[in-house]
């Protein structure tokens, strides 16, 4: 009886500790939860899509229930196919994609870019290469260029990190670099078959991280030192360079709706075009679409 | 005898020290990687987070422990004909080998949207259930089998009915194999993302009901290291996410069981 | 009177554990239907034998072949389980047998904490530890993603499964076995291995085969160790993509014809199993038969 009266004790005490945060906690980087008062004012967004545009949103959502607490932002990351069609059927007011609209998503949804998005190709820092060229970088991801000696490293085999067919940042970086080939109207990647595919910006960083003769795609964004950013044609990933067009694999980050923003989905897409929004997209390490 | 029971006892020994071992290095590679973000303001980031685990375990047992017992108890005690209780069994344990990204998109199908539920920890808890039933009916039948049959005919000599028999005798036999169907349960519940994510979202925000979509603690540290925002967080939130474990884990074996 | 009334309640009980069967047989039954209902078209629509020998998987060609990664789960799961059921069902063994009881106890708690960690912790965990090992030591830093490092991370996942349901049920064997083994004059490892693990036999099947379905179903920890290239395995290092983790990977996605392939996928996981089980079941009574 004892034993019962502390295991569900236990429980309690859990419960009772989660629930003591709730009052009006405010953590860094995230959504502070809702008071206790609800307005009869409260009105909610559903954010639905990519989830590389997710956590800015996310930050953006935090700074903005600052001002407006009564305003709920539920924020859904399923990937950005599945945020446009969201905010195609009505489902989600704001839908966030990480990838430029295909034509045939243009006619029924309105854009707004809220970011640009440079897209690195890096390699392990301990790895020698500083620059590559564009012809150079074709040929590592189609296979061709299979040892690093054969663009100026060490005489070690290139490791080649992909992403997941359907990634907005694989398929920037392919079309860009033109990877792909069209056949009976439908793109067929390049890529050698055997790289190693990777699921997420994650998983391309730790692959990278952990192995010295890895080279992969990142969102700029997420590099910081495990990773080393390398320069393509001369010319590095920075705000700089790709303000002034001169670093040329990027992606944009849009949001999306069907016809026109709501009221409450205006204010908040209007903030984050504002001046204190865009500072933040730049504090993320992504670049302002201003 | 003695020099070939020797070698084995030794095999014995070394595989539960491997066990140890690779338990001891995963939990300190976890530990050590999340200590730089264990702060205050990090445990506070993980509140509504830590409540919609807890949320969704409760949940989820309720929905699934009970049913899975009576199933189990059906199939073992009172089912008449052994071939279909065979196949139902088959079936049943044949589904724990579906990839649960598919149940998850099964319960997006079936609870978000044709019942409407929205990303919700309903839904969420809902489709876990499913996923968890084969886990539950197979350890509990396992368990039932085990109960000597000289028990129950005793019982039955002593005037008892099938129902007090159950009750009295067969159940606390096997409150053994209850908990574990349940901490294996616990543990499959708190483990899992893809089929978490798709039904019950991930707001970061305290649920107030079972209506609001919540984050789990699995979701919320798969965000954290898939979008590489930050490895550390991550590993803190699974440091946190293995404390919860300890404490719901315990709580389940004072509870449940009891001694013979 | 009260006779009555108790009868009555028994029924309503009896009846109560019916429905619940019936319950769980129809909420299992309908993700089967779902499953079947969305990937079945697409069988038919390609052929089954093409389907499954086809060693080729192009979705945007519309080319769905799915034997590179038939063979790959085959050979990832027999891996894991090759390693993970002696070590598993010994750990059992010890943990039921000969472990002090402080310990036991402490061991238990720790393999039950290991079966809650998120399968993305297992993931990087390997793709951050094991990987670079494998890199190192064996792959000569072609890249130690492979079916190596996935299998021995599969092993660790599925380990807590078989090591709890096979100890439950060693644990419930009948005392009076292992002592009228003992009285007869057997030692301690041929009372165990002779007579204590038969007598648990069908629950140490059962671990295998929940172990066996959590392996097939894994998708997240695989997809961040086993590189994930759709080709046939050539050696334990090769980049292999399995099943579940094509599920994972491209559901995100995936449209149409793609879309039902993949549920397709999940059909055939499902009749891989069915057939595993039979399997097991033949194994299971011609060991019986033998006494």
């Amino acid at each position: 009886m004892l034993k019962k009266l502390i295991g569900i004790s236990l429980l309690g005490a859990a419960v009772l500790l989660t629930s003591c945060g709730d009052n009006g906690s405010t953590a860094s980087g995230t959504t502070p939860t809702s008071t206790a008062a609800t307005s009869d004012a409260a009105s909610k967004i559903e954010v639905v899509g990519s989830t590389s545009v997710s956590p800015l949103i996310e930050k953006m959502a935090a700074e903005y229930n600052k001002t407006d607490a009564n305003t709920k932002i539920n924020i859904q990351a399923v990937g950005s196919s599945a945020g446009i069609k969201a905010a195609q059927d009505g489902t989600a007011q704001i839908g966030m994609s990480s990838r430029e609209l295909k034509d045939s998503e243009k006619a029924q949804l309105t854009e707004t870019k809220i970011a640009i998005d440079p897209i690195a190709v890096v390699t392990n820092p301990a790895n020698g290469v500083e620059n590559l060229t564009k012809d150079q970088i074709i040929g590592i991801f189609k296979g061709e260029i299979k040892n690093w000696k054969e663009v100026g490293g060490t005489d070690k085999p290139i490791v080649v990190v992909i992403r997941e067919a359907g990634s907005g940042t694989r398929d920037a970086f392919e079309e860009i670099m033109k990877l792909t080939s069209e056949k009976d109207g439908k793109k067929i990647s390049l890529v050698a078959q055997d790289a190693i595919t990777a699921d997420s910006n994650g998983a391309v960083k730790q692959n990278i991280a952990t192995k010295e003769n890895a080279i992969g795609y990142l969102s700029f964004g997420v590099v910081d030192d495990t990773v080393k950013g390398l320069s393509v044609d001369g010319v590095k990933p920075s705000t700089e360079n790709v303000k002034n067009d001169t670093y040329l694999i990027k992606r944009p980050f849009l949001l999306v709706c069907k016809g026109e923003y709501d009221a409450a989905a205006k204010k908040f897409v209007d903030f984050i075009m504002s001046d204190a929004g865009q500072k933040m997209v730049e504090a993320d390490g992504y670049i302002s679409a201003k | 005898m003695k020099l070939r029971d020797k070698w084995i006892k030794g095999a014995i020994c070394f595989c539960a020290f491997f066990c140890v071992a690779v338990l001891i290095w995963l939990i300190l590679y976890i530990v050590i990687n999340g200590i730089p973000s264990l702060n205050r303001e990090f445990f506070q980031s993980l509140i509504p987070s830590v409540a919609s685990t807890l949320a969704i375990i409760g949940m989820t047992l309720v929905f699934s422990v009970p049913i899975g017992i009576m199933c189990a108890i059906y199939l073992t005690e009172y089912a008449k004909s052994s071939k279909i209780v065979k196949a139902i069994s088959f079936a049943v344990d044949s589904l724990s080998g579906i990839p649960s990204i598919l149940y998850g998109l099964f319960g997006m199908t079936m609870f978000v949207t044709v019942l409407n539920f929205k990303w919700s920890l309903l839904s969420g808890s809902l489709t876990l259930a499913i996923m968890i039933l084969p886990v539950i009916i197979r350890v509990c039948q396992e368990s039932l089998i085990t109960v000597p049959t000289e028990y129950k005919e005793g019982s039955f000599a002593m005037g008892a009915t099938k129902l007090k028999t159950l009750v009295k005798i067969v159940l606390p036999c096997t409150s053994r194999g209850i908990v574990t169907a349940i901490i294996l349960s616990i543990g499959r519940i708190v483990g899992e993302t893809a089929a978490v994510y798709l039904t019950a979202g991930m707001v970061n925000r305290v649920p107030e009901s079972i209506m609001d979509s919540g984050r789990t603690l699995s979701v919320h540290l798969y965000m954290l290291a898939k979008e590489a925002i930050s490895f550390e967080q991550a590993f803190g939130t699974a440091t946190v996410l293995i404390v919860i474990i300890l404490i719901v884990n315990t709580a389940t074996n004072l509870i449940v069981r009891e001694k013979k | 009177m009260k006779r009555k009334l108790t009868k009555l309640f028994e029924f309503s009980i009896e009846k109560l554990f019916l429905l619940s069967a019936v319950f769980c047989i129809l909420a299992l039954g309908t993700i089967l239907i779902f499953v079947f209902y969305k990937g079945a078209p697409v069988i038919g629509k390609i052929g089954f034998l093409e389907f499954i020998t086809g060693t080729i998987w192009q979705p945007q060609a519309e080319i769905f072949g799915i034997l590179p990664m038939i063979v790959s789960s085959v050979y990832i799961t027999l891996g894991t389980m090759v390693l993970a059921i002696p070590i598993g069902v010994l750990t059992a063994v010890y943990l039921s047998y000969l472990a002090p009881k402080k310990l036991a106890v402490f061991l238990r708690r720790s393999i039950d904490i290991l079966a809650s960690i998120p399968s993305v912790v297992y993931g990087f965990f390997g793709l951050m530890t094991i990987v670079p090992m494998i890199d190192k030591y064996l792959a000569k830093g072609t890249g130690g993603n492979g079916m190596l490092a996935a299998i021995l991370i599969l092993t660790i996942m599925v380990l807590p499964t078989i090591i709890s349901v096979s100890e439950t049920s060693l644990r419930s064997v009948s005392n009076s076995y292992r002592e009228a083994s003992l009285a007869l004059g057997a030692t301690e490892i041929t009372t165990i291995f002779k007579v204590m693990v038969p007598a648990a036999k069908s629950g140490i099947f059962s671990s295998v085969i929940l172990g066996v379905g959590r392996v097939l179903g894994e998708a997240m920890a695989v997809i961040l160790v086993s590189g994930n290239a759709v080709q046939m395995p050539s050696s334990i290092l090769s980049r292999v993509r399995t099943l579940s983790a094509n599920c994972a990977l491209e559901m995100g996605y995936a449209e149409g014809m793609h879309n039902e392939a993949l549920y397709a996928t999940g059909v055939i996981l499902f009749g891989f199993i069915i057939l595993l089980n039979i399997l097991m079941y033949i194994v299971k009574t011609r060991s019986e038969r033998k006494g």
